[in-house]
């Protein structure tokens, strides 16, 4: 058993017009026993960015952690919001620090930049980034996901299309999991005005 | 090895060592920055001790990184140790956010090092005033002086230096907000043609500009908007 696999979970994100959204599971297990159903593996950074990070908890909430101080000192030395690029090479190069002892953590990132353009990412564990310009999974249920989402995505999905499609990847994905699931939550942001509005849903799975 | 600060307060609240630190800066040559509604210029007079002198080869206007770059007016070699840590301020913050700092943000870092010398055991204050000149998309382009203490600011256009007095005189006589990139340059080449002794030439000064990006990324990377001046660039102001 890989140590990636201990607590299980798993994360999407996907870009649509204007818009972006990002999803995860609710499942938190120890092997095969649930522990908790209610953990959230999704954290804001800014009004317009969120980063899910889906692998061992213990590491979920401690880069959550770091990557919150950094950003808040970020916010506060630079006057201003940090961007989901500039945000995805602060998490690579948070994840690279610890290129010998890596976090184990294979982050999503999904956000709209100031000017309200859709920008995704991904890393693996030592911080690669992956500039995808459809989907990004990650996860215990990853293979799925990738299954689901190549078949439901397409180009240019307004937020409530996007909406559906993200859910629908996610879930099904989920259900054949044995390490996923137990309910989700999918963000979907896009732009009222000058500011970030997300959106916050729960969805009900297979709770098994 | 000291473990105390040689830099300590006076009965009057000063700090003396800053107070001689500020006069190795009046006594350098003279260097100026201006703001312009589309970029900025910063220039320097570069007198050699001797006309034997290779003066071709003194850097006194530094690039610091793509979109920043420097002037001093004070002790030359206090001035190639800030520069050596600004670019590697600006490496570092790079390696974290594969963009470079905005002009602040390096500014502030700069200072901070030119405070440490003077809290800090068994170092000197340096004896530089820096005109730091950059462009980053946040606050467009940007004036700033940072001095022997570390305190800094912003300008739309100032001289440090021997003729300090007299070319901000001259300076808010020329400026205006609106005054174009062309037109600083060549203000800035007549306010130190005015404290100039002698005849003043294009291998006497030494120049750089701070424009706005041309053209759009490639890559990564935002396009560079920080340049120094060629020798026939400068004769090309000066003819003006």
């Amino acid at each position: 058993m890989s140590i990636m696999e201990l607590n299980g979970g798993s994360c999407v994100a996907m870009v649509g017009k204007n818009c972006v959204a990002i999803a995860c599971d609710l499942r938190l297990g120890n092997q095969a026993l649930t522990v908790a159903t209610n953990f959230s593996k999704v954290f804001p950074v800014t009004p317009s960015t969120l980063v899910g990070l889906p692998g061992l908890a213990t590491d979920t909430m401690t880069v959550w952690e770091k990557l919150r101080f950094r950003t808040n000192m970020y916010e506060m030395k630079e006057n201003r919001k940090i961007s989901p690029q500039t945000l995805a090479h602060l998490v690579s190069s948070t994840l690279y620090e610890k290129r010998f002892g890596p976090y184990f953590v294979e982050p999503v990132i999904a956000g709209l930049d100031n000017s309200g353009v859709p920008f995704i990412a991904s890393t693996d564990l030592i911080g690669c980034i992956n500039f995808a310009k459809d989907f990004v999974v990650s996860g215990t249920a990853s293979e799925k996901l990738f299954g689901m989402a190549e078949s439901l995505w397409e180009p240019d999905l307004a937020p409530e299309e996007l909406f559906e499609t993200i859910s629908q990847t996610l879930l099904n994905a989920v259900d054949r999991d044995a390490f996923s699931g137990w309910g989700a939550i999918v963000w979907v942001v896009e732009m009222d005005g000058s500011e970030g509005k997300v959106t916050k849903r729960w969805l009900r799975g297979r709770m098994d | 090895s000291y473990s105390f600060s040689l830099t300590t307060f006076s009965p009057s609240g000063k700090l003396v060592q800053i107070e001689h630190a500020l006069q190795a800066v009046s006594a350098g040559a003279t260097s100026l920055g201006i703001k312009a509604k589309d970029g900025i210029v910063i220039a320097t007079e570069k007198k050699s001790p001797s006309p034997l002198v290779d003066d071709s080869m003194i850097e006194k206007v530094a690039l610091v990184c793509p979109n920043i770059g420097m002037v001093y007016s004070g002790m030359g070699p206090d001035f190639r140790v800030l520069v050596n840590k600004a670019r590697k301020s600006a490496q570092a913050y790079w390696k974290i956010y594969a963009e470079y700092p905005p002009t602040r943000v390096l500014v502030s870092e700069i200072a901070t090092a030119m405070q440490d010398a003077t809290q800090s055991g068994g170092v000197r204050p340096y004896g530089v005033s820096l005109l730091v000149a950059g462009y980053d998309e946040l606050t467009g382009p940007s004036l700033w002086q940072i001095d022997p203490s570390g305190s800094f600011w912003a300008w739309k256009a100032s001289a440090i230096g021997k003729n300090m007095v007299n070319a901000k005189t001259f300076l808010e006589k020329r400026y205006n907000d609106d005054i174009s990139l062309v037109d600083a340059a060549h203000v800035a080449l007549l306010t130190l043609k005015e404290g100039f002794e002698g005849e003043l030439t294009a291998s006497k000064l030494e120049m750089g500009i701070v424009g706005l990006p041309q053209g759009k990324a490639v890559g990564p990377l935002a396009p560079p908007t920080f340049r120094k001046l060629t020798e026939a660039e400068i004769n090309d102001y000066l003819s003006m």
